[in-house]
């Protein structure tokens, strides 16, 4: 099991860093590219939310990859209140241009293309992660 | 990301190479709407595009809304992955995707 950790202002300038952070470290492991890309996406629509909702002033991010499974899951840990994104209900996708809502599609797109993830409150802090097979 | 802008006459062309996220989607939204005037013909080329996000889709979908109004707008060179963010969001029966 590989674990990196780093720690982040919630400023959205910050989103490529944590990009390169998790490219940086699966890269060694040969993960597929699709996957990598749907991850990425997943960085930007998670970490998007928490800066513009959550009211946390730094965001700590920690990654894990275990080699023997292809499994990688990123823990998005903010001191902001209370907010767990999986409360939502899923948009429509289904409706035309003009009925369309945008907020909640992110969230949406993480669901979908992730294999797992999940919220939990500890303490004072959200736990939001993403779990995704880089094989 | 960069955006690549060609107009001919009524015809607006972007192509757009790199992500189309959180912090570049603005630049796009920019983009679009500094063109509008006169414009019956929207084109995207997403030929050198790696992915959108959500902040990405909003974007398209506010740009699609304005062409319904004065003419056509298009989404061209999809690749794979980003062919799929569209179908899960359904923004593939939204836009004309050639």
């Amino acid at each position: 099991m590989v674990q990196r950790e780093t720690t982040v202002d919630a400023d959205f300038e910050k989103g490529p860093y944590l990009t390169s952070f998790m490219e940086e470290m699966l890269e060694p492991y040969d993960p597929s590219p699709k996957a990598v890309i749907q991850v990425s996406v997943a960085i930007d629509e998670i970490f998007s939310n928490v800066v513009r909702y959550s009211g946390a002033t730094s965001i700590v991010v920690r990654n894990q990859y275990d080699e023997s499974t292809g499994m990688f899951s990123m823990a998005f840990i903010d001191n902001g209140v209370p907010y767990n994104p999986l409360d939502k209900k899923d948009p429509d996708v289904t409706l035309s241009a003009e009925d369309r809502q945008i907020g909640g599609l992110g969230i949406f797109l993480v669901k979908k293309t992730m294999d797992n993830v999940s919220y939990e409150r500890k303490g004072n802090e959200n736990y939001f992660t993403i779990y995704k097979k880089m094989k | 990301m960069k955006i690549d802008q060609t107009r001919d006459n009524s015809t607006l062309t972007l192509a757009l190479e790199g992500r189309l996220d959180t912090l570049t989607a603005p630049e796009l939204e920019q983009a679009v709407n500094a063109n509008l005037e006169g414009l019956t013909a929207l084109v995207f080329d997403f030929a050198k595009l790696e992915y959108v996000s959500s902040a990405g889709l909003r974007v398209l979908l506010s740009a699609q809304k304005k062409m319904n109004k004065q003419g056509t707008m298009q989404v061209k060179n999809v690749c794979g992955e980003i062919m799929e963010v569209l179908d899960i969001t359904g923004f593939s029966d939204i836009l004309t995707i050639v």
